[in-house]
């Protein structure tokens, strides 16, 4: 067996060939291990991307059919109509509403697990993403039952005294549905911005003879509001497209984004305004997130 | 020092009652409607209103429904196909942007982000125009049978699991202390073997986790798996959302607690193995 000596240097000098050498090795590598994950998400992710945006500039036939040439902006110029800006004011208005209810509800809520001791802290955490992973369409379906004019909310009131509540199919019983399923976004982002407050700069504020309401204002909500941006993104995206949402608690009566993205696929046969508007919601997605990271956000 | 300075500042009185009502109030608006489904899938009786006493008949009724059983075979198969390939790339490209400087780096970086942020509604449009204008192509390869309907579920599955898998192996990967990787480097170890035998025992709960996630978003997705479904291979989501939008009914509660149940407990194990932490300098694994 032989003895492998210690290296004489403890830092050996590296020369500048070798170095390039070595990260061009490594750039490779990591090359090689990309490799896979983006060509199948190119093939299957960016050219059907491609090919959506392609559709909005496509032309209909009078059959229906989309076909990829005599490109023009007839569909976007479709989205002035009356029908479709109804329907996009409508999906904002619910998107807006959901958004501002849910931080209403959760920060409150990221405030107080936040002052829990850890044990606590995670237990109520588990509370949060349990629901956040859990199937949504079955728990959407639980309130279309709670909602039902014999459901319990409805049995509840009558109770009480106000009388038969009939919330399912309005746009209150697609609010209450869309804020249930989209208020952990809401809180985990919160919850992570508030639990990194230093707490020494309330104290601080505090030994300044702040009030705990001006504390509250000038210090804690200014640091929480990275969570404030990054939970409002993650739920105001989501629901501005909702469509299993809609058309369980809504009966897509009132039409909404989603619903008529799908239909122009499918019913009305009409690929290139289907996809000037997909090319729409995706556009606001993007602003947003990029918007996000340039304000300095970290991982959403 | 972190809890000494939160005692001072942490919420009393009124203040602190307050926010403890409102935090009550939130988790039971979380789960009182799960437990009320739970209640009413033991229901008797047909109409909402009513209750006529315990039974596990819908249960039943739901074991013998031929389409409720092919529905979920569907699922199943898709659920483990799709999550068996994403596991594998989600992994090398986390590997890949966590471990290498190299010029596409960021570029993979924010494709991998779009389908974690994409609406479904887009996304599912999306691959159903792929699907249809590039059927010819696909048939074509080898391998790949777009008629059997398995394909183009798998094939869209893995497009959005690929980076939820990623997300959480980059998450283990952030947090490893490289310097076991340089040590089994410094013992002569080659590259494989220092993957094999360091890299890969110490980011594994992080693969775990990625394959429950994407086992679990797989058996949960409707809105994509119903636009690239073929006739006569429904998923179970897709199954029960075209029974939902009919009404409400017993099948339907029981139905609906399996899936819950079902996706609960997977979340479940996927938090605990995540949470399962390598304690520092474990020599075991690193002399063999």
């Amino acid at each position: 067996m032989t003895v492998i000596d210690p290296p004489a240097q403890v830092d050996p000098p590296v020369s500048p060939e070798l170095e390039t050498g070595a990260r061009r090795a490594a750039s490779r590598r990591g090359f090689l291990l990309g490799l896979p994950a983006l060509l199948y998400l190119t093939v299957f992710f960016m050219v059907p991307l491609g090919i959506v945006v392609a559709y909005s500039f496509a032309t209909r036939s009078r059959t229906g059919r989309t076909e990829l040439r005599d490109w023009n902006l007839d569909a976007y110029a479709r989205l002035g109509d009356d029908v479709v800006r109804t329907i996009a004011v409508r999906s904002l208005w619910i998107a807006l509403a959901t958004t501002l209810i849910s931080l209403v509800l959760a920060y409150p809520l990221a405030y107080y697990m936040s002052t829990r001791t850890p044990t606590v802290r995670n237990i109520l955490l588990v509370g949060v993403m349990l629901p956040f992973w859990s199937n949504f369409l079955v728990r959407t379906y639980a309130w279309r039952v709670l909602l039902d004019s014999d459901g319990l909310v409805s049995q509840a009131t009558q109770a009480v005294g106000i009388g038969e509540t009939r919330l399912l199919f309005t746009p209150t019983a697609v609010l209450i549905g869309l804020v249930y399923r989209y208020l952990p976004f809401m809180v985990l982002p919160l919850y992570a911005a508030i639990e990194r407050i230093d707490w020494s700069l309330v104290e601080a504020a505090r030994d300044l003879h702040a009030s705990a309401w001006t504390a509250f204002r000038r210090v804690v909500w200014p640091l929480s509001l990275p969570g404030v941006i990054a939970g409002s993104i993650l739920v105001f995206v989501p629901s501005f497209g909702a469509y299993v949402t809609p058309a369980i608690l809504g009966g897509n009566k009132e039409g909404l984004l989603g619903s008529f993205i799908v239909s122009q696929f499918l019913s009305a046969r009409n690929g290139p305004v289907g996809a000037s508007l997909s090319v729409v919601v995706l556009s606001v997605m993007l602003v947003a997130t990029l918007w996000y990271f340039r304000s300095g956000g970290r991982n959403l | 020092m972190k809890g000494v300075a939160r005692s001072t500042t942490a919420p009393t009185g009124a203040a602190r009652w307050w926010l403890t009502a409102h935090a009550s109030l939130v988790y039971l608006f979380f789960y009182a409607p799960i437990v009320v489904l739970v209640l009413y899938s033991f229901n008797d009786s047909r109409i909402i209103g009513g209750w006529d006493g315990f039974t596990f008949r819908w249960y039943g009724e739901f074991a013998e429904n031929r389409s409720v059983r092919d529905a979920l075979a569907v699922s199943f198969r898709v659920a483990l196909l799709s999550t068996a390939i994403s596991v594998v790339l989600g992994t090398l490209s986390a590997l890949s942007i966590e471990r290498f400087r190299w010029r596409g780096r960021r570029l993979l970086d924010g494709v991998l982000y779009l389908p974690i942020i994409i609406p479904d509604v887009t996304m599912a449009v999306m691959l159903l125009v792929f699907f249809s204008e590039a059927a010819d192509i696909i048939d074509r390869l080898p391998f790949i049978d777009l008629s059997s309907g398995l394909e183009t579920l798998v094939i869209s599955h893995v497009a959005f699991n690929i980076s939820f898998v990623s997300v959480v192996v980059r998450a283990r990967l952030a947090n490893l202390d490289p310097s076991a990787e340089e040590a089994a480097a410094d013992l002569y170890a080659n590259r494989w073997q220092t993957f094999r035998r360091v890299t890969l025992p110490q980011i594994m709960p992080g693969v775990i986790g990625g394959a429950l996630l994407a086992i679990t978003l797989s058996l949960d997705d409707v809105v994509v798996s119903s636009f690239v479904q073929a006739i006569g291979s429904t998923p179970l989501p897709v199954f029960v959302f075209g029974l939902v939008r009919r009404g409400v009914s017993p099948l339907i509660n029981a139905v609906s607690v399996f899936m819950l149940a079902a996706s609960t407990g997977l979340v479940l194990v996927s938090l605990l193995v995540q949470r399962i932490r390598s304690s520092p300098g474990e020599p075991k694994e690193l002399i063999p």
